[in-house]
């Protein structure tokens, strides 16, 4: 049997060496995906090249294939994984390399409302839209619900489009792309400072953990490494954001139970997190904190202290408010057996995050990539095996709990010393892979000698989610939905860029 | 769950003073927004927020009025889920190609007198995202904007102090004679 490391020779973990390949060999990756013996990390195009990065879990060695496809076409890898088929469906969109032998070649984010085609590749005017073509759904009494894109709470648009046999969902399609802003466009050719607010706004709630892949990547394409105590503020302020989106979820899953006791309660906790953030770090969501180098500001012992407080609070309060969720029946009973999904199919599409972890797919890019200064502190990657709301609303209690225990160790361990380095620029490649509250971030950056981003591609965990979505309503009523949802928490924004 | 409760009889309230009504915001409205239309609201105003293209953080930060440091209700706002209910559309994000229809269509749905306020450095004209092909710009490039709330994301306090403006039924004098000297 082949393995990763034939055919990229200096595969390792963690290391992102990247290979021009075979169509041949581009076909085995595709074979391997099928079998699983091969995980789709990102999947991505330019002008005339096509790229995929893989990891193999048995051994974790990871890299990227490249495929030539100056003719304008490529194997599609959508035929044997299903997990690549709205990434192909992105790259036709995006550069106009045509997937061939794919299964589905509608469009995804071009809606038909850019004035241009193929806008990162060799660019054509648009044509007249064409109406969406939602999938057939044949059978007796089955109506649909269309839904969104505007929703009716305080979320991102997309739509969803339902179809319902009595109150049981037959089938749910999904069709993004509403907030695709064009970042990957607009990073062409960035200045370096200007391409880093652009990652920190990919996704809004995972500002720190884009902004840090980001880094990473430019980091290492430059060959430069951090100040430890730069990394270890990069830690607290990812734990922190990590904290915050898990403790507002938890109550937002509560909520959509019509448990608004624990939405209040949860509400009043993310508050503190970011107002201690506000008071550390000198932004709620730290944005533009962290920067390509180190990070922008340092911390004083006001702000380190503002963080112990806030920890010692939480620290007595969640426990607390833990016991009401577990001990409350009726929220039990909406959250239990709901919107299940199977192990083989998080494994299949490689989902990471809490949706990964809550169905036996134990991955935490913290543990299996270990970088400083991860790989120096304690901590456990919790894994459950149910995969229903209710296993997933518990991955994130068990996460708050060891992301205090982490922000507790890097305090206690913050090193002295700088905050930034200067990146030398260089022509260069760098990836990297960070775990953000959601799941895994993979960021590759190709550096021009002037320092200006000659190519960025960013991977949001909610790519591999979303798809699971689907399944996870399957069978479910019309009103668990909201529930199903609020638990994955996909991210519109960086999955549509 | 007993425990919980019980300490929060004890406890004292969260919920903060309202922050000073945002100047900047009243001199917007005193230009845009006729006093005798601001009147007809009351006290009391519907919200429906519409994400034509953020990037999250300022719902984030929306959603966050509705906790109880700054309990947004007690003002009279509240957040509708449906336009067809609004008086207000709070709109985020530099409009997205791909959103523009879905907000033009929402604002159609609103019924007169309506009013607009965009949020966010993006909303205001596009921001980081001005000048790509999947951006059309600020919300004011699709539909009409009464006032801006500037920050990125705005605190819940920004938004706060930026949404009672609207409120406000009179606006200072001397704001206006700065209008008027302009």
């Amino acid at each position: 049997m082949i393995t990763l490391a034939d055919i990229i020779v200096d595969a390792a973990a963690g290391q992102w060496p990247r290979v021009p390949v075979s169509a041949d060999l581009w076909d085995l990756a595709g074979q391997q995906l099928a079998a699983g013996t091969w995980t789709l990390v990102a999947h991505w195009g330019e002008p005339t090249t096509v790229h995929a990065a893989l990891r193999e879990p048995a051994t974790g060695t990871t890299g990227i294939l490249s495929l030539d496809a100056t003719n304008g076409h490529f194997p599609s890898l959508g035929r044997y994984a299903p997990a690549a088929r709205r990434l192909e469906r992105t790259i036709r969109d995006l550069v106009g390399l045509e997937p061939e032998g794919a299964p589905d070649l509608r469009s995804w984010l071009d809606h038909g409302r850019w004035d241009v085609r193929h806008p990162l590749g060799v660019q054509v005017p648009a044509v007249a839209p064409e109406p969406y073509r939602f999938l057939p759904v044949d059978g007796e009494g089955l109506h649909q619900i269309p839904v969104g894109p505007v929703h009716a709470g305080i979320i991102e648009p997309g739509h969803f489009r339902f179809t319902a046999s009595g109150e049981t969902v037959v089938r749910l399609e999904e069709r993004l792309g509403y907030v695709h802003k064009g970042i990957e466009g607009l990073l062409l050719g960035a200045p370096l400072d200007r391409a880093a607010k652009l990652a920190g706004r990919a996704s809004g709630d995972s500002t720190v953990a884009y902004a840090i892949a980001f880094a990473q990547a430019v980091e290492a394409a430059c060959g430069v490494s951090v100040p430890l105590r730069a990394a270890y503020l990069r830690a607290i302020m990812l734990e922190l954001e990590r904290i915050a989106n898990h403790v507002g979820d938890i109550g937002a899953v509560c909520n959509d139970a019509a448990f608004s006791l624990m939405h209040a309660h949860c509400a009043i906790m993310r508050e503190r997190v970011l107002r201690a953030a506000d008071l550390a770090f000198g932004h709620r969501l730290m944005m533009d904190r962290v920067v390509p180098g180190g990070i922008a500001k340092d911390i004083d012992q006001k702000g380190k202290s503002h963080i112990s407080k806030l920890l010692a609070q939480i620290g007595k309060q969640f426990p607390a408010l833990i016991t009401i969720y577990e001990d409350t029946a009726s929220l039990q009973d909406r959250t239990v057996r709901t919107g299940m999904v199977r192990h083989d199919l998080v494994a299949q599409f490689g989902a990471g995050g809490y949706v990964g972890r809550a169905s036996g797919r134990s991955f935490d890019a913290r543990k299996n990539f270990p970088c400083q200064p991860y790989e120096t502190l304690d901590f456990e990657v919790p894994t459950l095996e149910r995969g229903d709301v209710d296993a997933r609303v518990r991955i994130r209690i068990r996460e708050v709990e060891q992301s205090l225990s982490l922000l507790r160790q890097l305090l206690a361990q913050l090193p002295e010393g700088d905050i930034w380095v200067p990146i030398i620029p260089r022509l260069a490649e760098g990836s990297t892979l960070v775990e953000g509250f959601r799941g895994d971030i993979f960021a590759w950056v190709r550096m021009n000698e002037d320092g200006t981003i000659a190519r960025c591609h960013l991977r949001d965990p909610s790519c591999f989610q979303w798809p699971l979505l689907e399944v996870a309503i399957d069978g479910n009523i019309v009103a668990d939905f909201p529930l199903c949802n609020k638990s994955f928490n996909c991210s519109y924004a960086g999955h549509d860029l | 769950m007993r425990k919980l409760l019980f300490k929060s009889v004890l406890a004292l309230p969260l919920t903060e003073r309202a922050p000073p009504v945002d100047d900047r915001a009243l001199a917007e409205l005193a230009e845009k927004v006729q006093a005798t239309a601001r009147r007809r609201l009351g006290r009391s105003l519907s919200i429906r927020q519409v994400d034509a293209g953020s990037c999250n953080g300022c719902e984030l930060e929306i959603h966050a009025l509705s906790n109880a440091f700054y309990d947004l209700e007690r003002f009279g706002f509240h957040f509708v889920a449906s336009p067809r209910h609004a008086d207000v559309l709070l709109v985020t994000g530099p409009v997205t190609a791909n959103m523009r229809e879905a907000l033009e269509r929402t604002y159609a749905a609103t019924p007169d007198p309506k009013w607009v306020v965009a949020v966010g450095a993006c909303a205001l004209d596009g921001g980081l995202f001005s000048g790509s092909y999947g951006v059309v710009g600020g919300v004011s490039a699709v539909v009409p904007v009464d006032l801006h709330i500037r920050g990125c994301p705005p605190s819940p306090r920004d938004l706060l102090a930026g949404l009672l403006a609207l409120m406000k039924r009179k606006i200072p004098r001397r704001i206006l004679k700065a209008q008027a000297g302009r």
